[in-house]
Formats: C-alpha cells, sequence, structure tokens
C-alpha cells in the first residue's frame, strides 16, 4: 500500500489534484468558526425577514413567561418561549444579533484606527510624540477597562452609537502598542531609508511604507478584538449603561431575565448566553487562525 | 583645478555613548574621525574597510541620514549642511543610493514600476503618462524589460533586483551614487554582470559613483581610485592601478596579502596582523593601527601620523613614509 500510494498520486489527472488541494486549504479553515460568524452575519442582516414577531411589543396573545415550544404550555407561535413582557424571545435574540455585530464590529473599527494611528505616529516620529503617546497608553492600560467603560457610560448616557465609541475608546491602546513595535522595526528598513532618503515627506512614507506593511497586523488584531468588544457591550447592557431597553440587545436580556433566574425561567438567561458564549467563542477561533495564517511571527502575542 | 562633484572635508561623526545608569557623563564613539576625499564627475572613489571602520556611516553622512558632528559636504561646491526645500529636494535628486540588501530596499507592497516612479513622483512634476515612460527607460537601461514594471519585487531574482534598485536611483538622473556594498550579497556570477552593467552606466550617463566595499577585488575593479579607511580615518588613498600595485600602508599591504592570490601558486607576502579590531569607543593612542603593526616603533604610539602625498596621487598616513 505504501509503496503504490505515490505512484497513484501523481497519475491522478490535474483536476482531481486540484479539487483536493482546495480541500484541504478548506479544511484549514475553522469550519465551525465561520459557520457560526456567517449566521451571525445573515440573522443581523435580514434580522426583519426573520424575525416572526416585533422584539419590542408583546406578542398578541402570548402568555408572559410562556416556556419553549417543547415544553408544556409553550407553543411554536413563539419556539424559545416569551419574556416577562410577553415579548418574543427569538425574535429579540433576532434583532439582539444585529447590535452585538454592529457594536462588535464598530467599536472595533474606531479602537482600531485610533489604535493604528498612535501607534504609527508614536512609532514613525519618536522622541516626545512616542513619549507621550506611550505613557498615555500606560496610564489608559492601568484602569480597569470595564469599570473605565461603566464611567464614560454614566457620563454620556446611554445610546448604542455612544457604547460603540466608548469601546473604541477603552480598546484602543492594545494597537497603539504592537502597531508601535512593528513601526520600529519597519522605519529601520531599507525601503523606508530610501523613500526618505528620496525627499519623501513624513506623511507620504507613512501612507506609502507604514501603513501598508501594517495593515495585516491590525486586521488580525481587530479579529480578536471583536469578541472581546462584544463581551464588554452585553456587560455594560447587563449592568444597565449599555443599550437602553427597549432595544433589543443580547446582555440586556440576561440583566432583564436575571430576577427570574430562581424562578425557573431559564430560557430567559440560557438563550442570549450562548450566543454570547458561541459568537464570542467563533470569533476568537477565527482570530487565532487568522493570526497564524498571515503572520507566524505573531504567534507568541 | 575644477570643482569636484562632491568634497568631503575633515568629516567627523562621534555618538554618543551613556554609560550607567545616573551618571551623567558620556563618552564617545568616533565613527568617522576626519575623513577627506572628493570625487569628480564621472568618477568612481572605491571606499575599503573592515566592518565597522565607518564606511556606512560615512554614506549616511553624505545621505543626510545623520548630521556630521564637524566637518563639511560641499556638492558642486555648496555646502550641504544648510539646504532646504528646492535646494533639499535638488541635492536629494542628484544624490541617490544602492543599499546592499537587494531584498529589504525593495518594498514588498509596491510593484516595480512604482518603486521606481518613486523619486519622480517626489522630486519632479511630471505627468503620470511621462513617468511611466520615464520608468520603462531606466528598466531598459538596467537590462530588464520595460513589462516588468508591472511584478512585484518577489518575483524577481536577486541580481534584478539590485538592477530594480540601481534603475530606481537613476530614475531622476541622480548625478552621484552611493553604493554601498551593492553586490556583497549577491552570487560570484552576477556580481561581475551588475559590476559591469554600472561601469556601462557610468559611461553613457557619466553619472559618479562612491562605492563601498570590503572585496578588493571588486572594488579595485570599478574603482579609478581607492580610499582604505580604518577606525574612522582614511589611512592610504591612491588611484586604482597604483594601490594594487603598490600598496604602501602597512594596512593596506595585510588587506591585499589577506586576499586570495590570482593564482593558487603565486606566491604573498606573507603579512599577518594579529588581534581584533580595537573599539572606536577607546581608540588606540598615536596612530590607531600601531596595536597590530608588524612596524609599529614607539613614536606610533605617540604620534599620528598625517596624511602625507608620497607621489603625485598617492597619500599615506603612517611614519613610515
Amino acid at each position: 500500500m505504501a509503496t503504490t500510494a505515490p505512484t497513484a498520486r501523481t497519475a491522478l489527472p490535474p483536476v482531481v489534484r486540484g479539487l483536493r488541494r482546495g480541500v484541504q486549504r478548506v479544511r484549514e479553515v475553522p469550519l465551525l468558526a465561520v459557520m457560526i460568524l456567517a449566521a451571525l452575519v445573515v440573522v443581523a442582516v435580514f434580522a426583519e425577514l426573520l424575525a416572526p414577531h416585533d422584539p419590542t411589543l408583546p406578542v398578541r396573545g402570548a402568555r408572559y413567561f410562556a416556556p419553549p415550544f417543547w415544553m408544556a404550555g409553550g407553543s411554536l407561535e413563539t419556539p424559545l418561549g416569551t419574556d416577562f413582557q410577553g415579548r418574543d424571545v427569538l425574535s429579540r435574540l433576532i434583532f439582539g444579533a444585529r447590535v452585538s455585530l454592529l457594536v462588535g464590529l464598530m467599536g472595533t473599527l474606531v479602537a482600531g484606527s485610533l489604535g493604528t494611528a498612535m501607534g504609527i505616529l508614536s512609532g514613525y516620529l519618536g522622541g516626545w510624540v512616542d513619549q507621550v503617546i506611550m505613557r498615555l497608553t500606560d496610564a489608559w492600560l492601568a484602569l480597569p477597562s470595564l469599570v473605565f467603560a461603566i464611567f464614560l457610560a454614566t457620563m454620556v448616557g446611554p445610546s448604542m452609537w455612544n457604547i460603540i465609541i466608548i469601546l473604541g475608546l477603552v480598546y484602543w491602546t492594545r494597537y497603539a502598542r504592537v502597531i508601535r513595535g512593528e513601526v520600529l522595526s519597519l522605519r529601520e528598513r531599507e525601503f523606508v531609508k530610501l523613500a526618505e532618503i528620496a525627499g519623501a515627506s513624513k506623511l507620504r512614507v507613512i501612507r506609502r511604507h507604514i501603513l501598508p506593511n501594517v495593515l495585516n497586523t491590525t486586521m488580525v488584531l481587530a479579529s480578536l478584538t471583536i469578541g472581546v468588544v462584544i463581551i464588554a457591550e452585553a456587560s455594560l447592557s447587563f449592568l444597565g449603561v449599555g443599550v437602553p431597553p427597549p432595544q433589543p440587545a443580547w446582555g440586556l436580556m440576561l440583566s432583564e431575565a436575571r430576577p427570574t433566574l430562581m424562578a425557573g425561567q431559564w430560557w430567559l438567561t440560557v438563550f442570549p448566553g450562548v450566543c454570547i458564549l458561541l459568537v464570542v467563542l467563533a470569533t476568537q477561533l477565527f482570530g487565532d487562525w487568522l493570526r497564524v495564517r498571515l503572520d507566524p511571527q505573531l504567534r507568541n502575542l | 583645478m575644477a570643482v569636484p562633484l562632491l568634497d568631503v572635508q575633515d568629516l567627523r561623526k562621534y555618538f554618543p555613548v551613556r554609560r550607567g545608569l545616573l551618571r551623567r557623563g558620556h563618552s564617545w564613539i568616533k565613527a568617522v574621525d576626519g575623513v577627506t576625499f572628493a570625487i569628480g564627475a564621472g568618477e568612481t572613489l572605491g571606499l575599503i574597510g573592515e566592518s565597522g571602520c565607518g564606511k556606512t556611516t560615512t554614506a549616511k553622512l553624505i545621505l543626510l541620514q545623520e548630521t556630521p558632528t564637524a566637518g563639511s559636504i560641499r556638492f558642486e561646491g555648496q555646502d550641504v549642511a544648510g539646504l532646504r526645500g528646492p535646494a533639499l529636494l535638488a541635492y536629494r535628486r542628484a544624490v541617490q543610493v544602492v543599499f546592499q540588501d537587494p531584498y529589504s530596499s525593495l518594498s514588498p507592497r509596491m510593484r516595480v514600476g512604482d518603486i521606481i516612479a518613486e523619486p519622480l513622483e517626489i522630486q519632479t512634476n511630471l505627468s503620470r503618462q511621462a513617468i511611466r515612460a520615464r520608468v520603462q527607460e531606466v528598466l531598459e537601461l538596467v537590462g530588464l524589460q520595460p513589462e516588468m514594471a508591472r511584478l512585484f519585487p518577489h518575483e524577481f531574482s536577486g541580481g534584478q533586483r539590485q538592477r530594480i534598485a540601481i534603475a530606481r536611483a537613476l530614475a531622476a538622473n541622480a548625478r552621484l551614487l552611493v553604493l554601498d556594498e551593492p553586490v556583497s550579497a549577491l552570487d560570484v556570477s552576477i556580481r561581475a554582470q551588475i559590476i559591469n552593467q554600472l561601469e556601462h552606466l557610468q559611461q553613457t550617463l557619466g553619472v559618479s559613483y562612491l562605492f563601498i566595499g570590503h572585496d578588493l577585488a571588486t572594488v579595485a575593479h570599478i574603482s579609478h581610485r581607492i580610499a582604505v579607511m580604518y577606525l574612522g580615518q582614511i589611512v592610504e588613498s591612491a588611484d586604482s592601478d597604483a594601490l594594487c600595485t603598490r600598496p604602501q600602508h602597512p594596512y593596506t599591504r595585510a588587506l591585499f596579502a589577506a586576499a586570495l592570490p590570482d593564482h593558487p601558486d603565486d606566491t604573498r607576502e606573507a603579512l599577518v596582523i594579529t588581534g581584533e579590531v580595537p573599539s572606536a569607543l577607546n581608540p588606540p593612542s598615536g596612530c590607531r593601527f600601531h596595536p597590530r603593526c608588524p612596524y609599529a616603533t614607539s613614536r606610533c604610539a605617540e604620534e599620528a601620523p598625517p596624511l602625507k602625498f608620497i607621489d603625485t596621487h598617492h597619500q599615506v598616513a603612517c611614519h613610515l613614509f
């Protein structure tokens, strides 16, 4: 068997070999993570079409605290049960996906752009600019991020867009640190020196040479940050300083269900909890894969 | 006498070294310590020396990557230290560089055409079409196909990459190329091709070279004149032929003795220098070469020998002459 295998492989027509290689490449992708993330995106984008009920209003004719359909007293009208106002849990989960995705992506975008910009300025300009930005980062990192976020949220008042900006402001520091290190090594590279010798302005060097070369790192960091931001949003909503009711958000659903957990209405906490768990797990798995794929040097980050 | 293209006078670059955690006083690394040379139009000056002797620092000073501690660099008679704005850009346009490592000097994310076009975009206000035409022109000039402008650097071999680097340096009609060990990273067969290409370019374009290297044969082949550096100072400078046939300074002679002979049966003067290059932080007193020099006398330890003419174009810094 072992001796015939190589000849069998070389004898395969190129189409089959190409297919095999394709399959192998797909196998390397974390399939579970991609499936969960794809489902999240589809659900978030088509929430109006998928949700059976309005997430903010009680379902007409439904009981309060109706259990999921497979339990006694449940109905297929509200497959995952209803909450304390008689609202459909499934619909709220579906619309909550939109909030989680939006906050996760936009928060990461704010944190990523701010952090990358600061990191590049710090690393490339050096001197006192570097000192100021890095001391600021140190101070920022010394603050417990969630407490800091709560403080900011109570200052500006709860709204989804405020939460996005706040989470961006809380999580930019890790980008700044990593990107700065990256830029410090890049600016010693000869193609950067050559641009400077040719008389390129600092802005031009940053735009043409530094930024394109740190984007990979930024992408990897971003994929790892999304999960953290989603958790933070859920925590803020849970603590009552996040997305304001009656807007459906997973963290808010947990918070509202807390008093009834002991009373036996487990579906109000378990379903949003599972959603958060799966999405964060998926982003982390995907981020890990991307990290290894794009930059082996980042492995021990 | 005509004004040389580049005139370097008593150039010095000292780097401060802080020692200890709180100690205020610092000492200096004298990377370049009083270097004087001139390069005429269409001429090649070779700069030879061991690693750490200040060759690359000299290049950095000329390229304005570092500011000199003392001394002057004059380009066509004008001091480059005070250049600002358009005059600075004109100098940057006239003086370009080719580095040793063709893998690090080309941005991996830019197409070859964009890499070559970069100096043109910065230094000239040519139209897009004119820039593209010029890029194709210089690609042909260095022996590559114009269509290669669309490719990325990783699609080329080391020798081709170095040609691309030369094309970029020449794109905006540079007058002086600083070649910082341009062939040290290449295979011997490719090395000869690049050297011949450089000589050909010099004949057609009249560009001057400052050729930095540590390989005697290569530097001797391409240079009109050669300066030998040791610990931040020039110890001997002469026409290429004179230096190769009649090296005078003990250090130069040791360098030639250490090089492989042209023929295995050739016998050579066996001049072996011992020991390591002393630290530039604490250079020896007097002649910097005296601790390793087989001919050293007591005078060498006390008095630094100045560069003296021993022939019309031959200068040596040694008490023996």
